[in-house]
C-alpha cells in the first residue's frame, strides 16, 4: 500500500512537471502560462477537480514508447467561475507541444460527454502543436471524435474556445465549431495550412502573425470573437464573459444583482441623434445608457464594425443587442455585418437569451463587390435567424429603417414582441431624396418640384408615425425612457412561450 | 427695471445672466446658432430665437439678427456677455439707435478702450501709470526696430485691436523684433481685421493683477477689489483668484484709485475691468480696460458677496448703485478654474466631440460651477472649448485650493478631452501654494511642456484601497449570481503601474478595513456599481475617486493622475510576471495628425530632407492654426495626404524614411 501512495505520488508528481522544467521556462520566456498556471487563473481558487491526470498514451512507433508523460498532453477536469460549473481542458504546450494523441482526444471527449449529462459549459484552452504525428491516423480519428462532441453539444451547452498558443490544420475546426473563439495578441495563431505550405503552394510570403494572428481573425477573417493582450487577460475576460452565460439551453441567462434603478431616466439620449441626417453618432452610447451599470461586453469589436453585438444585463439578466452602427459605413447591411450578426442572433436563440435591437439602417450595402461576394445568400442569414428566433425580441427604432433591411432588423413582421421608435425614426422604402428621383422621375430637371416633392416625402415618412399609425410600431418613446420601457417590455415578455413547428432543422442559407 | 431682456451671447454666460435674470425677475430671450440648437442656454431661457448659422459671424455676430431679435420679443435691453458683440461699439449704437438699452457702457467707452493706443493715452492723461512704450501705430518692421531699441529689449509687440494673446509677440533682439512685427501684423489681419501693431516696455517675472469697477449713471464708481490672473498659459487666464496673495492693502487702494479715475475720465458706467502688469517691486501699470463683464467675475462675485450681473442690470435701468466704497468688504478667498476640452499632454490641443458622460462636483457654498452644458451637448469647433468655470471659495487661501482640488476630483468628463490633470497639478503646485505667482508661472515650471509625470501623487495607497474596495464589492456580487451565496475572496493584490500591492479586506462595522503590509484604511463610502465616482471617507479623510472599469481592471482617476489598475488573485499577480509588456508601434517614423481639423499647408514632399523643428505642416482646428514640426531630422518617404484634406486625429500625414 505504501508503494502505491508514492507511486501515485511520483506520478502526479510527474505529470505536474508536464514536459519539465526546460520546456516550461520556455513556455514562460514567450510570455506564455502553463497548462495548470491558466486553469489556476481561470477557475476559482481551489476548484478545479482533475481528472485523467494519469492517462498516457499507447503509442509505440517511433520510439514513443520510451516517452511517456502522465496527463499526455492536457490538463482535464472541471471546477468553477464564480462559483458555476464548467468544464475545461488545456493543451500542455510542454508536453509533446501539447500534440494531441487518441488518449489526450479521449480525456477531451471525456469530459465533453460529462458536460453534457450535466449541462454544464465546456472551455477548451487550445496551445498544441497539432496532430502527434506520431500516431497517424489514430490522432486523426481523436480530432474527429472531438468534432462530433463539438456538433452534438452545439446549441445544448456554451462552448468556448481560447486560443493561447499555435492552432493550425485540423485543429483549428474543434474551436471552428464553439461558440466562441478568444484569442491571445502576438502569442496565438490559427490557419488551415501554415506559412511554410502556403509558400510550396502560392508562392505567397506570410508570417504566421500575418496569416492567423490575432489581429486578423478579430479583425479580417471574422473567426474570432475577441483579441486580448495576454494569457492573464484572456482568462480574467473570459471570466467577466462566462457570467453572461446560461450553463445549458433549458436555463434561463444567469441574474446578477443589481440595484441600477429600472426607471432610470438618461435625458442626453434626447440629443444623441444629430439633427444633421448625414451626420453619425455612436450607437454604443444607447447600448451603455441602457444597460445595468452601464456595463456592455461587446464581441467582435473589431470585425465588421457597421454592426455591433455583445451581452448586456437588463434587471440583472443577460440580453443580447444586435446594433446597427452609424458611425461606420452609415450601418448599412453587408456581406460581413449580416454574417456576424446572424450568429449572434442564433446563439442567443439556442441559449433563451433575449435579444434587444437597435436599429438605425439605411439599408443593404450596394455594389459589385457585394453582389458577387452573394450579399443575397448572406443577408438572407441575418433575415432566417431572426424570423426563425422565439426569444424575446425587443426592437428599438432610433433613426433610419429604410427598405428589407427595416424588415431584417427584426421587424413586427418578424415577430418582433416589442417594437419602439424613437421621434426621430424614418421607416421608410428609402431616404426621400432617392424615392423621390424614382416616383417623381419626370421632374428630375425641376430642381424645384423635386426639392418640394423631397420635402413632401419627408414630411410623410421620415417620422415614425405612418408605422405607428399600422401598428408596425407598439409606441414612440422619449429617448430619456428608453431604459424603463425596454425593462418593462423584457419583464413583460419573461415567461413568453412560442415554438417553430416540428421540422429535423430548417436550411438556413449558408 | 426691465421686463424682458436679451442675452446676445452663448454657452456658460449665457446660462449665467440668466439665472441672475430670473432671480430678478426678468423674463429672459436666449438667442441661437444652428450649432446651438439644442443648447442649455435655450431650454433655461424663457423664449429662444434662431439667429443663424452656426460660424458666429453669421450668428451671434450679427447685430442686425440680434436687433430683429430684440424687435420680435420686445426685449427692452441686451446683455452682451463677454466676446462676441460686448465689445463692439457700433452694436451699442445700434442697440441705442433702436431704442433698446446696451447693458454695458456707452459707446464712447468701448470704442476708446477698446483700442490699446487710445487707451493708454488717455489712462496717461488721466494720472493712471502707464508702461514705456511707443503708442502710435508703428509703420513697418524697420521702424518697429528701431522703436524696440528705443524702448530696451525685451519689447512686447501687439496688436492694436487685439486681445486674448492673439496678434502678440515678444522680441529680445532686432532680428525676432522684424520678424515678430510681420507675425503680429498678420495675426491682426486675419483675427481682427486691424493690421496696426504697437510696442512697449515687455516686464519680467510680472504679474497679472486686475481690479473690477462698477459704475451707474449717477456719477458713482466704486472698485470691488482685485483678481489675480497670473497663471496663463500663453496669455490665456488659466487659474484666477481673489484677492491676490500678492498685495498689500496699500496698493490694492492705489490700484483701486487709479481704476476710478480712469472709468471717471471715460465717463463710464456698468461693470469693467481694469487691468495692470504688477512687477516684483510692486509697480503696477496698466495694460488695459475691458468694458465688459469678464470670465473671472465670479471669484469678485464670492469675496465681495456681490452678484455683478445683477449691478450690471440695475446700473443699466437707471438705478443708483447700492453700494458705496466703503460698504465693500473683501472677505474669504476664491479661486477659479477653467475647465477645457483640450489635451495637456498633447500640447493643450482643442477637443471637440459629444460630453456623453458629463457629471459636474457637487455645487455647495463652497463650490460654484457656471456651465453652459450638460451630459450630451456638443463641444463644437465653432465657438471656445470651454466646458465650465469651477470656481471655490473659503475662509483662506489654502482651504480654497484644497475645495478647489477635491472638485477637480470629482469633475467626470468623459467624450472629450479636458485639462482636469493640469489643473490638478497647478493647483497641487508647492509654488502655487506659497502664492508665487508670476504670469510665468507655467513657463517657468513646465519648460518642456506639460508631461503625464508632471502630476504630483501623494498618496497611492488610497487608489489602492479604493480598487480593492469595488474589485472586492464587484467580485462579491458576481458570486451571488442567482441567488447563491459563495464566500469573497478577502485577499488581492493590487497591480498599478508597475508596482503590486497585496492587500486583504474585510468588512468592519460601518465599512470596510483594507490592509497593506501594518496599514489599515478604513473606508466607507455609499459607492454602488455603475456609479462614476467613489465618495469615501477613508481613514477619515474624504477622498473622490473616478473609477471606469476598462477590460478586466479598472481605469482610475484621482488628483488629476490617470492609474490603470488591475485587482488580481495572489495566484494571478505571481503569475503575471511571465507577461510581456506590449510595446506600443513607433509612431515616430510618421507625422500623425494631433486632432481632427484641416490640412492647410504641407511644406514637404516625398524625398525632401527635413531638420528638426523645421514645419511640415499646418492644421486649422478650432480657427487657430497649428504648426506641426519635425521632431527630428530625416527624410520624407511619403506623402498621405493633400492640403485641403479633413484629417481624423492620428491620422498619419507623412512618413519619414
Amino acid at each position: 500500500m505504501q508503494n502505491v501512495k508514492q507511486e501515485l505520488l511520483d506520478r502526479e508528481a510527474a505529470a505536474r512537471m508536464g514536459g519539465g522544467e526546460r520546456r516550461i521556462d520556455v513556455q514562460h520566456a514567450k510570455g506564455k502560462l502553463t497548462a495548470r498556471e491558466r486553469l489556476d487563473v481561470l477557475l476559482d481558487e481551489g476548484s478545479f477537480e482533475e481528472w485523467d491526470m494519469l492517462v498516457e498514451h499507447r503509442n509505440s512507433d517511433f520510439g514513443m514508447e520510451e516517452q511517456k508523460i502522465p496527463g499526455d498532453g492536457v490538463v482535464t477536469g472541471y471546477g468553477h467561475i464564480n462559483g458555476r460549473l464548467v468544464f475545461v481542458f488545456s493543451h500542455d504546450f510542454t508536453v509533446f507541444g501539447g500534440g494531441l494523441s487518441e488518449a489526450h482526444a479521449e480525456k477531451i471527449c471525456k469530459i465533453m460527454d460529462q458536460a453534457m449529462k450535466v449541462g454544464a459549459p465546456v472551455i477548451g484552452l487550445n496551445d498544441s502543436g497539432g496532430a502527434r504525428i506520431q500516431e497517424g491516423v489514430a490522432s486523426l480519428g481523436g480530432y474527429a471524435e472531438i468534432f462530433q462532441r463539438n456538433v452534438l453539444a452545439s446549441g445544448v451547452i456554451p462552448q468556448l474556445s481560447l486560443i493561447m498558443g499555435p492552432c493550425a490544420g485540423g485543429a483549428v475546426y474543434s474551436p471552428a465549431m464553439t461558440d466562441f473563439i478568444f484569442m491571445v495578441r502576438d502569442s496565438s495563431y490559427m490557419f488551415v495550412t501554415g506559412p511554410d505550405v502556403v509558400k510550396t503552394v502560392t508562392q505567397e510570403v506570410v508570417s504566421p502573425e500575418e496569416l492567423g494572428g490575432a489581429s486578423i481573425h478579430n479583425s479580417k477573417s471574422g473567426v474570432a470573437d475577441l483579441g486580448l493582450d495576454n494569457d492573464i487577460e484572456t482568462l480574467l475576460m473570459t471570466r467577466q464573459f462566462f457570467g453572461y452565460l446560461p450553463s445549458n439551453n433549458t436555463e434561463r441567462p444567469p441574474v446578477r444583482p443589481t440595484s441600477d434603478p429600472i426607471d432610470r431616466e438618461e435625458p442626453s439620449l434626447d440629443t444623441l441623434i444629430p439633427s444633421d441626417p448625414a451626420k453619425p453618432y455612436d450607437i454604443r452610447e444607447v447600448i451603455m445608457k441602457v444597460a445595468d451599470e452601464g456595463e456592455f461586453f461587446e464581441t467582435q469589436p473589431d470585425y465588421a464594425k457597421n454592426i455591433v453585438v455583445g451581452y448586456i444585463r437588463m434587471q440583472g439578466s443577460t440580453v443580447g443587442v444586435v446594433a446597427n452602427q452609424p458611425l461606420v459605413l452609415a450601418g448599412t447591411l453587408d456581406i460581413d455585418s449580416s454574417k456576424k450578426a446572424a450568429r449572434f442572433v442564433r446563439f442567443c436563440d439556442a441559449f433563451n437569451i433575449p435579444i434587444l435591437t437597435l436599429v438605425d439602417v439605411p439599408g443593404f450595402m450596394p455594389g459589385t463587390v457585394q453582389e458577387y461576394g452573394g450579399i443575397i445568400k448572406h443577408g438572407a442569414k441575418l433575415l432566417y435567424a431572426y424570423a426563425e428566433c422565439t426569444v424575446p425580441k425587443v426592437t428599438l427604432i432610433t433613426r433610419k429603417a429604410y427598405g428589407g433591411a427595416y424588415d431584417v432588423m427584426a421587424s413586427k413582421h418578424l415577430r418582433g414582441d416589442v417594437n419602439l421608435a424613437w421621434p426621430s425614426a424614418e421607416i421608410a422604402v428609402m431616404g426621400a431624396k432617392g424615392a423621390v428621383e424614382i416616383i417623381f422621375r419626370k421632374d428630375i430637371g425641376d430642381a424645384d418640384k423635386i426639392a418640394a416633392r423631397t420635402e413632401e416625402y419627408q414630411q410623410k415618412f421620415a417620422t415614425p408615425f405612418v408605422a405607428a399609425s399600422r401598428g408596425y410600431i407598439d409606441a414612440v418613446i422619449e429617448p430619456r425612457t428608453t431604459r424603463a420601457k425596454i425593462c418593462r417590455s423584457l419583464e413583460m415578455l419573461a415567461d413568453k412561450q412560442l415554438e417553430n413547428p416540428w421540422r429535423k432543422h430548417g436550411n438556413i442559407p449558408l | 427695471m426691465f421686463k424682458k431682456i436679451l442675452i446676445a451671447n452663448r454657452g456658460e454666460i449665457a446660462c449665467r445672466v440668466i439665472r441672475t435674470a430670473k432671480q430678478m425677475g426678468i423674463k429672459t430671450v436666449a438667442v441661437y446658432s444652428d450649432a446651438d440648437a439644442e443648447a442649455l442656454h435655450v431650454k433655461q431661457a424663457d423664449e429662444a430665437i434662431h439667429i443663424g448659422p452656426s460660424a458666429s459671424a453669421e450668428s451671434y455676430l450679427r447685430i442686425d439678427k440680434i436687433l430683429d431679435a430684440c424687435k420680435a420679443t420686445g426685449a427692452e435691453a441686451v446683455h452682451p456677455g463677454y466676446g462676441f458683440l460686448s465689445e463692439n461699439q457700433a452694436f451699442s449704437q445700434a442697440l441705442a439707435d433702436a431704442g433698446i438699452t446696451f447693458i454695458g457702457p456707452k459707446a464712447h467707452a468701448i470704442d476708446v478702450m477698446g483700442d490699446k493706443i487710445q487707451s493708454k493715452k488717455l489712462a496717461a492723461d488721466a494720472g493712471v501709470n502707464t508702461i514705456p512704450g511707443y503708442t502710435e501705430v508703428i509703420e513697418g518692421p524697420e521702424q518697429a526696430v528701431k522703436i524696440a531699441k528705443d524702448i530696451g529689449y525685451p519689447v512686447m509687440l501687439k496688436a492694436s485691436a487685439g486681445g486674448g494673446g492673439k496678434g502678440m509677440r515678444v522680441v529680445y533682439n532686432d532680428e525676432e523684433c522684424a520678424d515678430g512685427f510681420e507675425r503680429a501684423t498678420n495675426e491682426a489681419v486675419t483675427s481682427f481685421g486691424d493690421g496696426r501693431v504697437f510696442a512697449e516696455k515687455f516686464i519680467e517675472e510680472p504679474h497679472h493683477i486686475e481690479i473690477q469697477i462698477i459704475a451707474d449713471t449717477h456719477g458713482n464708481t466704486v472698485y470691488l477689489g482685485e483678481r489675480e490672473c497670473s497663471i496663463q498659459r500663453r496669455h490665456q487666464k488659466v487659474i484666477e483668484e481673489a484677492p491676490s496673495p500678492f498685495l498689500d492693502e496699500a496698493t490694492r487702494q492705489a490700484m483701486g484709485a487709479q481704476a476710478v479715475a480712469l472709468a471717471e475720465a471715460v465717463d463710464y458706467c456698468s461693470a469693467g475691468t481694469v487691468e495692470f502688469v504688477v512687477d516684483a517691486n510692486k509697480n503696477f501699470y496698466f495694460l488695459e480696460m475691458n468694458t465688459r463683464l469678464q470670465v473671472e467675475h465670479p471669484v469678485t462675485e464670492l469675496i465681495t458677496n456681490q452678484d455683478l450681473v445683477e449691478l450690471m442690470i440695475r446700473v443699466a435701468a437707471g438705478e443708483v448703485l447700492p453700494l458705496t466704497q466703503s460698504d465693500v468688504k473683501l472677505t474669504g478667498w476664491a479661486m477659479e478654474a477653467r475647465v477645457y476640452a483640450e489635451d495637456p499632454f498633447r500640447n493643450f490641443l482643442p477637443s471637440i466631440g459629444r460630453l456623453h458622460s458629463y457629471q459636474p462636483p457637487q455645487e455647495s457654498e463652497h463650490v460654484r460651477v457656471d456651465s453652459g452644458i450638460v451630459e450630451g451637448s456638443e463641444v463644437s469647433m465653432f465657438y471656445d472649448p470651454m466646458i465650465a468655470k469651477l470656481v471655490t471659495y473659503a475662509p483662506t487661501r489654502d482651504e480654497a485650493i484644497d475645495h478647489l482640488l477635491h472638485a477637480l476630483d470629482a469633475y467626470y468628463i468623459r467624450g472629450v478631452s479636458h485639462n482636469i490633470s493640469f489643473l490638478s497639478a497647478l493647483a497641487d503646485h508647492p509654488r502655487f501654494r506659497s502664492g508665487n505667482l508670476t504670469t510665468n508661472f507655467i513657463a517657468d515650471e513646465y519648460p518642456d511642456g506639460f508631461r503625464a509625470e508632471d502630476v504630483p501623487q501623494s498618496e497611492p495607497l488610497i487608489p489602492v484601497a479604493v480598487a480593492t474596495y469595488v474589485h472586492y464589492r464587484q467580485q462579491q456580487r458576481a458570486l451571488e449570481t442567482n441567488g447563491h451565496a459563495h464566500r469573497t475572496p478577502n485577499e488581492w493584490v493590487v497591480v498599478t503601474g508597475d508596482t503590486q500591492y497585496p492587500v486583504y479586506i474585510a468588512p468592519d462595522e460601518d465599512g470596510y478595513a483594507i490592509t497593506h503590509e501594518d496599514t489599515v484604511y478604513r473606508l466607507q463610502t455609499d459607492w454602488q456599481p455603475g456609479d462614476a465616482l467613489v465618495h469615501a471617507t477613508i481613514n477619515g479623510a474624504r477622498a473622490t475617486i473616478q473609477v471606469d472599469p476598462y477590460r478586466s481592471g479598472y481605469q482610475l482617476f484621482y488628483q488629476g493622475r490617470s492609474l490603470p489598475t488591475q485587482v488580481l488573485t495572489p495566484i494571478a499577480a505571481e503569475l503575471s510576471a511571465h507577461m510581456i509588456e506590449k510595446i506600443a508601434p513607433d509612431m515616430s517614423k510618421f507625422l500623425l495628425s494631433p486632432m481632427p481639423g484641416l490640412l492647410v499647408t504641407l511644406t514637404v514632399k516625398p524625398g525632401d530632407e527635413v531638420k528638426a523643428g523645421q514645419e511640415l505642416a499646418v492644421i486649422e482646428a478650432m480657427k487657430m492654426e497649428n504648426s506641426l514640426r519635425a521632431l527630428e531630422d530625416g527624410v520624407v518617404e511619403s506623402v498621405n495626404a493633400a492640403v485641403g484634406d479633413s484629417l481624423d486625429v492620428d491620422q498619419i500625414i507623412v512618413e519619414f524614411a
